[in-house]
């Protein structure tokens, strides 16, 4: 597996950083080679914020993003800001319901109800960067499902293990049906 | 064994690798962002039976470090630029005094409060000159997680070996960033123990102007001697003597510079048949490989040099490979504006163009901006 760029962006607070050092911490253990970068700045505060994870079967030189292979975008903001740098042919997944315009190129576009399914279905939604995970995942396939449950329940607050892989479950399902 | 793989924030890397090197002392000052390197030496020196003490501000945070050495005890502190300015005036006594410590400086925008936030390479010059007078410095510059780990580990060897301190020059990617690091077994990597004089302590001269080195006895341990930054006579007390100013000045640099090679650690990327080639430290030397790899892939001859000591400044490295090679150019990307570049100009002695490529934006260089640049001289 050659580099995999991805960016996952929302609003400060939904979780995107963790997210993405999950994912790596999941791809590290799965064996793979991983960097997560995060951003600073006015974008920590609400803005639109980004945490970004390189990961590849070769070494990592460049450790930042450069054009994103899969892009998340929970936010409108998030969107408009980051599709530019989206690959031609690349994956992009919006949240269906907070990104009412939704982006148009070159790449594969998943609309999904994210935010809706974290809080509704899985009762929570803080947990909208784990049913993200779960998404991505399933559509780009890039570690061993029981790697990353691995990784994502390493990694949680103690007490929240199950409502994290139900949290997963849930994503993986959303990306099932997309794909169908 | 399959080792131990981690995936782990670089900050936290330049704590265990100063564990691992035996350090059991760390005096700081909080400063983004070099604080997890504080944090995780709090959680991890007391459960190896170290001590960790905030001080009052970076001034006392060096000083505590130095008393720390003196009291035999391997020591560390981090800091950010800010930081690295306050404690340059006890960075001096240590080198005059011949005290090993390790410092890091997790690079910022400066100059002053500057950037908190903001990544950046701009403080190369400050290690080398940062504190006053001639003197000699020891700086590494690790560009990975795993290195930030073992270039702490060499910084104490460098520090213990040459009783001097050693600044670990990195940046804020490198020490926000998480990324894999494979835990180094203990035995695995060399670890240098500070010898211990043997003469009689009525006997010992703690700064012997005559030899290279003399073993730095802990206080307490029964060799009493004095320690004055004032320039002092190989008993340790202070001398207003021109002669022997002239010639612990120049024993305290030439016994850096002559051992050069075991001090100066480069890697050498594709620079066998290479015409052009990057001069790059740090989170730079990342996007640098990646250009070079790009300009390999359009045929072009382009190598790396990446210098994991920038000082001593590794001019041998430099001048070997302009000698042997035919140099077209050399790029130099720097996050600063031009602070490595002078000093690659000065090696190349006009034996080929040098071309700095300089940001201030906070973000790493972009391969393709530095591909560009090697573009033009081929």
């Amino acid at each position: 597996m050659a580099r995999i760029d991805i960016r996952l962006g929302g609003s400060g607070g939904q979780g995107t950083i963790t997210a993405a050092a999950i994912l790596g911490y999941a791809a590290v253990y799965a064996g793979k080679k991983a960097v997560q970068t995060k951003s600073y700045g006015p974008e920590a505060r609400g803005g639109a914020a980004r945490g970004e994870v390189v990961i590849s079967d070769e070494d990592i030189n460049y450790v930042k993003v450069l054009k994103s292979d899969i892009l998340v975008a929970l936010t409108q903001e998030a969107c408009d800001k980051f599709v530019v740098d989206a690959k031609e042919g690349s994956i992009v997944i919006v949240d269906d319901f907070l990104v009412k315009n939704k982006p148009q190129g070159n790449f594969k576009l998943y609309s999904l109800p994210i935010i809706k399914t974290a809080a509704e279905d899985v009762g929570k939604s803080m947990v909208a960067n784990i049913v993200t995970l779960g998404v991505v995942n399933e559509l780009a396939n890039l570690i061993d499902y029981e790697k990353l449950e691995k990784g994502v329940l390493s990694k949680v607050p103690k007490g929240t293990e199950e409502l994290n892989k139900k949290a997963l479950q849930a994503g993986i399902e959303l990306a099932r049906k997309a794909k169908k | 064994m399959a080792k131990k793989v981690e995936f782990m924030m670089g900050n936290h890397a330049v704590a265990e690798g100063a564990l691992y090197a035996g350090c059991r002392f760390f005096g700081g000052y909080p400063i983004t962002p070099s604080t997890e390197v504080a944090e995780r030496m709090a959680e991890r020196l007391p459960q190896v039976g170290g001590r960790f003490i905030q001080m009052e501000d970076e001034i006392a945070a060096m000083a505590s470090v130095i008393g720390a050495s003196i009291g035999g005890v391997k020591a560390l502190t981090a800091t950010s630029g800010p930081g690295l300015s306050l404690k340059q005036e006890n960075l001096g006594y240590a080198m005059l005094c011949e005290i090993p410590v390790v410092a890091v400086d997790v690079m910022r925008g400066g100059p002053s409060t500057g950037m908190p936030t903001g990544p950046s390479q701009s403080d190369i010059m400050c290690a080398k000159w940062g504190t006053h007078g001639d003197h000699p410095v020891i700086a590494v510059t690790p560009a990975s997680v795993q290195e930030q780990f073992e270039e702490t580990v060499r910084a104490f060897n460098l520090a213990e070996k040459y009783r001097c301190p050693v600044i670990v020059l990195t940046d804020a990617i490198i020490g926000q960033m998480m990324e894999q690091i494979e835990i180094p077994e203990p035995g695995e990597l060399e670890v240098i123990e500070r010898p211990k004089p043997t003469c009689k302590p009525e006997e010992y001269l703690p700064f012997d102007l005559d030899k290279d080195f003399v073993p730095l006895a802990a206080f307490g341990s029964g060799y009493r001697y004095h320690i004055t930054g004032l320039h002092h006579n190989s008993d340790g007390f202070p001398t207003n003597d021109p002669v022997l100013h002239t010639k612990n000045t120049k024993r305290l640099i030439e016994r850096i510079n002559k051992n050069y090679d075991d001090i100066v650690k480069v890697e050498e990327f594709m620079i066998d048949d290479a015409e052009v080639l990057v001069f790059a430290i740090g989170v730079t030397a990342r996007s640098a490989k990646h250009a070079v790899v790009e300009a390999r892939n359009a045929g072009i001859k382009a190598g790396l040099i990446r210098p994991l000591t920038i000082w001593p400044f590794p001019e041998k490295h430099l001048d070997k490979i302009l000698s042997k090679n035919k140099i077209k150019g050399i790029v130099v990307p720097e996050m600063n504006l031009g602070q490595m570049t002078l000093e690659v100009q000065r090696v190349a002695r006009g034996r080929c163009e040098v071309e700095g490529l300089y940001s201030l934006m906070l973000d790493p260089i972009l391969p393709a901006e530095i591909l560009e640049k090697i573009r033009r001289f081929v």
